[in-house]
């Protein structure tokens, strides 16, 4: 029972009790708010997880256009890449990183923010204006997807990071800190209903030893009675004696006086 | 007449170019390269035609950049041999070829040199046909008064620039725009050379250049549109020969969008079917510009194929070099197919013979 398992230390009081009721039901609570995240963000998750694989599915697909329409401005104009090189002079397309809040976890997400640039789009002029224009959507598409793939990418590795800590937390709670006020729950009921029979029998044993005095005076008073009701015969007063004779015991009872006290407290009484 | 005499200086060299002709790969060459799983594949197979083992000493990851390189250099091989042993007018001739070559050139270093590139990447990149002894001494100027200078000095493109450009051109022009204003002066000039030859070399030369320039007129109107290229500045960039000229040349001018365009053209009967979607399902359907590049490519190949039928005339020369031009193309979009597996495009090449 109280032996087995960890158990606080802690000292088995009433107040202790009720304390660590409370930690309990507190970490029963915590336990089923952090159970709830986690299924929250598993399912987030698995939702990302599908996405990321459409994504890389759809990333090789776009790639693969990309490249091919790069195949196809080479075939129309021949090599064009140092003259766009050199005329590309601000940046058209640009990756913008906001912040989305899952069940109190922080994701990046990057948003693509395209300028209607038109650094080059006289590139090809004589011939070939066509593939380039068509290849730089293409390719503006691939960057689209390549983006929208970091930002899947990066919320499944803090997703990832973030689901781990929560269930290791939620195990904690679940398989070690409710055993362990469990456990020190019932040490301490085991602990008062220890100290509750010792009291019990504590009481006992007090109500026995007084009924055995109780026996022994009620003994010696009646001895005394005896011996007052032979005295009595020449006394003019034997009802208000006997009355001082039984207050005397009382006091006798409590103070276990010896026989000589007794002796002058019935002379007293005698004088009263 | 100049048939009589045509054999003494340039017989020879025009029986070469038709040798190097039968050269150039058939269908069936192209079935064979089309059925390949790898680049190492096409190299066997190109191995097994006038391409030879060109490919030989190359290390094994192919890559389609380098076959390219390499075909162009079996075709600038061939055309330094005949244009060593050229002799006037056909080696004027022969220089006008590579003036197109230089333009791109020019135009490249131009660029780089504008932005302080390393020079020597400069002129790797720059195409070996249009390669003159002095294209290294334009990397040298620093400043654009000086390139310019440099540029009327040291090119046989002196006059294009001369007569188009000013120094200050050089800075404020896209240099797209440059490109294509000397262009424009070349293709004229080119065209004015022509006629003075006189005979067929005239008629030959006359129909290439007169397509090649309804072609640069036809694209600068259709890539411009939309663009910050006001209608001014691109009726300067349109060749004022050709069989749009003058009439086509000034509604392209003002065309709006590809239905005016479509309308400009309508006057010339090739031409019209050039916007005719409807006959094209198979390539590129759905945007006609897109298609457009492919039919020019086809008219084209035929234009230069007509060239052969005659004798005694250069244009075979010009001919030959565009249509090995298109095959290195072609051989280039296959390998391009084979390394991407896009196998469903790979029909899409212009076959030559």
């Amino acid at each position: 029972m109280s032996g087995t398992g960890s158990r606080e230390n802690i000292f088995p009081t009433r107040m202790a009790l009720t304390n660590t009721k409370l930690r309990l039901k507190g970490a029963q609570t915590g336990h089923s708010l952090l159970a709830k995240k986690r299924d929250a963000l598993t399912t987030r998750f698995r939702a990302i997880l599908r996405k990321v694989d459409e994504a890389k599915r759809k990333m090789g697909r776009v790639m693969q256009l990309a490249s091919f329409s790069l195949a196809e401005v080479t075939y129309a104009t021949g090599d064009i890449s140092y003259l766009v090189q050199e005329q590309a002079k601000a940046a058209t397309f640009r990756v913008k990183a906001k912040q989305e809040n899952v069940s109190g976890v922080v994701l990046p997400a990057f948003e693509v923010e395209r300028a209607q640039g038109s650094d080059f789009n006289l590139t090809g002029l004589g011939r070939g204006g066509q593939q380039v224009i068509k290849s730089k959507e293409v390719y503006a598409k691939a960057v689209e997807t390549l983006v929208e793939l970091a930002s899947l990418q990066t919320a499944f590795m803090i997703l990832d990071e973030v689901i781990r800590a929560t269930n290791r937390r939620v195990n904690a709670i679940e398989h070690v800190v409710i055993p362990r006020l469990d456990n020190t729950i019932k040490y301490i009921i085991s602990e008062l209903d220890e100290m509750d029979r010792e009291e019990f029998f504590r009481l006992k044993k007090v109500q026995g030893k007084k009924k055995r005095d109780n026996e022994a005076a009620e003994l010696k008073r009646k001895a005394e009675l005896a011996v007052a009701a032979e005295a009595a015969g020449s006394d003019e007063l034997p009802a208000t004696g006997e009355t001082a004779v039984l207050r005397n015991l009382v006091e006798d009872d409590s103070e276990l006086s010896g026989p000589g006290d007794l002796l002058s407290s019935k002379d007293e009484d005698v004088i009263f | 007449m100049e048939a009589l005499f045509f054999n003494v200086d340039a017989g020879f060299l025009e029986g070469i170019v038709r040798g190097y002709k039968t050269g150039i790969l058939t269908q069936a060459q192209y079935a064979n390269l089309c059925q390949c799983e790898t680049l190492e594949d096409l190299r066997t197979q190109l191995s097994a035609t006038d391409y030879g083992n060109f490919l030989a000493n190359e290390p094994t990851p192919l890559s389609t950049s380098t076959i390219a390189d390499k075909a162009t250099q079996i075709l600038v091989d061939q055309f330094n041999y005949i244009k060593s042993s050229a002799v006037s007018p056909l080696s004027k001739f022969l220089d006008y070829i590579t003036y197109g070559y230089m333009i791109d050139n020019v135009v490249l270093l131009i660029t780089g040199t504008l932005h302080e590139r390393d020079t020597h990447e400069l002129l790797e990149r720059c195409h070996p046909l249009g390669w003159f002894d002095t294209m290294p001494a334009l990397c040298v100027a620093t400043n654009v008064e000086e390139l310019y200078q440099t540029v009327l000095v040291e090119t046989p493109l002196a006059p294009y620039f001369r007569e188009c450009l000013s120094a200050a051109d050089l800075d404020d022009l896209n240099i797209e725009i440059i490109r294509n204003t000397l262009y424009k002066a070349y293709l004229e000039d080119f065209h004015a050379f022509c006629q003075t030859l006189g005979g067929p070399t005239t008629d030959v030369m006359t129909r290439i250049l007169s397509f090649e320039a309804d072609r640069r007129t036809i694209n600068i109107a259709v890539n411009s549109l939309g663009t910050e290229l006001s209608k001014e500045q691109r009726a300067q960039l349109f060749p004022s020969i050709g069989r749009l000229f003058p009439e086509g040349n000034n509604q392209l001018a003002k065309a709006d969008d590809l239905d005016q365009i479509r309308a400009a053209c309508e006057g010339v009967v090739e031409y019209r079917s050039f916007f005719d979607t409807s006959a094209s399902s198979g390539q590129g359907g759905e945007d006609p510009a897109a298609g457009l590049e492919d039919r020019f490519f086809v008219t084209e190949v035929h234009l230069n194929k007509l060239a052969f039928l005659q004798q005694f005339q250069y244009g075979v020369f010009y001919a030959y070099m565009k249509l090995k031009e298109q095959e290195i193309r072609n051989i280039t979009w296959i390998a391009e197919c084979i390394a991407q597996e896009a196998r469903d495009r790979m029909q899409d090449f212009i076959p030559i013979f």
